[in-house]
């Protein structure tokens, strides 16, 4: 355990010198949201007075984003999936598999620490921004949704990383894993809630969407947050949430263990 | 003894022979790679669709928005599209490549060479999966016109082209302004995709976007909210003042003149990262 805690706090070393560039990225991502914003914001404005989109009010609409935002400040791989792939391809991964250490675990160490500097870092535009809004952002539903909101971006967290970890892993099997990753991050965009919340989709779309594990990255946090999830149906969301987790687990160490096989250290 | 050197043709044939090399070259490395070029276009195309997918989903739940229509804004979205993957043809791996020259050294190699170092590496590759690419989004643009049932004089279909070439140099111009900064902040990461979440809002109704600094910044200094509505409005005959598309032609002038002013800049301060 205390290898893995020395990585992380290698990573939290390696990724302070990329502050300013995260400060650059986190201010920079704040611009296409303010469009999309006043794109809601029209949207509201030509209907009638209180009226609402598929049950969200203009300011929880609002709020949806920015707790998009919030969610996946503390929870995106930012270059963890293309260091991944490339460690694989420069044959870099020789050194890990002759050392006490295991790859995967070095790996999410470093993505511990990458996403609590950038939480830091965004901490301050993101809150300005939050902020700059307040009139629209509202609180936690409750008590148990603001607890049960903490768990499920923690759970969010790693199925981010066993998602893109996963990805990355099949340079073992094509040399270019670029496009399949940009192909399945386009995928992720619309059903994990990130371009607009899913439930504004027809019923039967928004169904077939909550069958796969993307929406429990950041709409389901942000729907708990919001209250559109409570009771039993809070309960059993988590439960699945933990269970893709697990069986996200699962599928990455057996294609980890797949994949070993076929390493042949191309360049290493 | 010593042969003299052959005498430079003049730029005028020089420059097009130097571009039709390029040319080919991109071409033979391109079909190298026949899967990876496919599966880029789909990569694009689904992103694409992503877009419209946005907006039909939108305009499931309301009929117009800051007064345009679903389809009007389609054709909005197909414009911007347009440009960008016209863009993404000519430039766009090439100015992302500049950090990448100012690396390794190559640009020092570049800058010896009896040519323009900017004409160099402007056109250095074509992608041409993106002109696959910019030809659905015009597809999409004109099926718009068809659903609108709106056919644009002659006139207006001129208009919209030149406008569209001054939205794809103010493209060229703010991406090469960003790469440039690369040569004081060596290993700029962040320039493509800084470019396009900037480039992000070029398809949101310009008209959605209330009076105040974001709307001032974003038409006057980096005008994103020019480049795609002014060619889009001219198309579809709902532009709100004669000024837009005068300024979006003077703003492409400024933003290529600041781009050039900035590169020689940095030419000056360039003193060679590796040799």
């Amino acid at each position: 355990m205390d290898k893995y805690l020395q990585v992380f706090l290698i990573g939290i070393q390696n990724t302070l010198v990329y502050r300013v560039n995260f400060l650059f990225r986190a201010a920079v991502a704040l611009i296409p949201l303010t469009g999309t914003l006043y794109l809601w914001k029209a949207v509201y404005a030509g209907k009638a007075e209180g009226s609402d989109v598929a049950g969200y009010a203009l300011s929880q609409m609002i709020s949806y984003y920015l707790l998009t935002t919030v969610v996946d400040a503390f929870t995106a791989v930012a270059e963890d999936d293309w260091q991944i792939a490339a460690d694989i391809k420069d044959g870099h991964i020789s050194q890990f598999l002759i050392r006490p250490i295991n790859y995967l675990g070095y790996r999410f160490s470093l993505y511990l620490s990458g996403r609590s500097i950038y939480t830091v870092v965004a901490l301050l535009p993101v809150g300005l921004f939050v902020f700059y809004l307040r009139e629209h952002f509202v609180w936690p539903a409750s008590p148990v949704a603001a607890a049960a909101f903490v768990v499920s971006v923690f759970c969010a967290g790693l199925l981010q990383f066993l998602i893109a970890c996963t990805m990355a892993l099949l340079a073992f099997w094509v040399v270019d894993v670029s496009t399949f990753i940009f192909i399945q991050f386009a995928f992720e965009y619309i059903a994990s809630g990130h371009l607009f919340p899913i439930d504004i989709l027809p019923r039967w779309a928004a169904q077939i969407l909550m069958l796969t594990p993307y929406p429990y990255l950041l709409y389901f946090p942000a729907g708990v947050y919001l209250g559109r999830v409570t009771g039993p149906d809070l309960w059993r969301g988590l439960s699945i949430q933990m269970a893709w987790v697990i069986g996200g687990f699962l599928l990455l160490r057996w294609v980890w263990s797949r994949g070993i096989r076929r390493y042949s250290a191309v360049g290493g | 003894m010593n042969d003299p050197l052959p005498p430079l043709q003049p730029a005028w044939r020089r420059y097009p022979a130097l571009y039709a090399a390029l040319w080919r070259n991109s071409v033979t490395r391109e079909m190298q790679f026949k899967a990876n070029f496919l599966l880029w276009i789909v990569v694009e195309a689904l992103w694409f669709a992503l877009q419209l997918g946005f907006m039909s989903v939108v305009y499931g739940h309301t009929e117009s928005i800051a007064g345009w229509n679903r389809w009007q804004v389609i054709l909005l979205v197909g414009c911007s599209h347009l440009i960008q993957q016209v863009f993404t043809a000519f430039f766009l791996t090439n100015i992302s490549d500049l950090s990448e020259h100012i690396r390794t050294g190559r640009l020092d190699f570049m800058l010896l060479l009896p040519v323009n170092t900017r004409f160099l590496i402007s056109f250095r590759k074509v992608d041409l999966g993106a002109f696959v690419n910019a030809a659905s989004a015009l597809a999409v643009v004109i099926w718009a016109l068809r659903h609108l049932g709106h056919t644009p004089g002659a006139l207006e279909v001129v208009a919209f082209l030149g406008l569209c070439v001054a939205g794809l140099i103010i493209h060229y111009s703010l991406m090469f302004l960003l790469s440039s900064a690369a040569f004081w902040i060596v290993r700029a990461q962040g320039v493509v995709w800084g470019y396009y979440n900037l480039f992000n809002i070029a398809r949101i109704p310009e008209s959605a976007v209330p009076q105040g600094l974001f709307r001032r910044v974003f038409t006057l200094v980096l005008p994103m909210l020019l480049v795609s509505n002014v060619p889009a409005q001219t198309l579809l005959g709902t532009l709100r003042s004669p000024w837009h598309p005068l300024l979006l032609l003077g703003l492409s002038v400024v933003c290529f003149a600041v781009s050039e002013w900035v590169w020689r800049q940095s030419l000056r301060r360039y003193s060679s990262a590796s040799a």
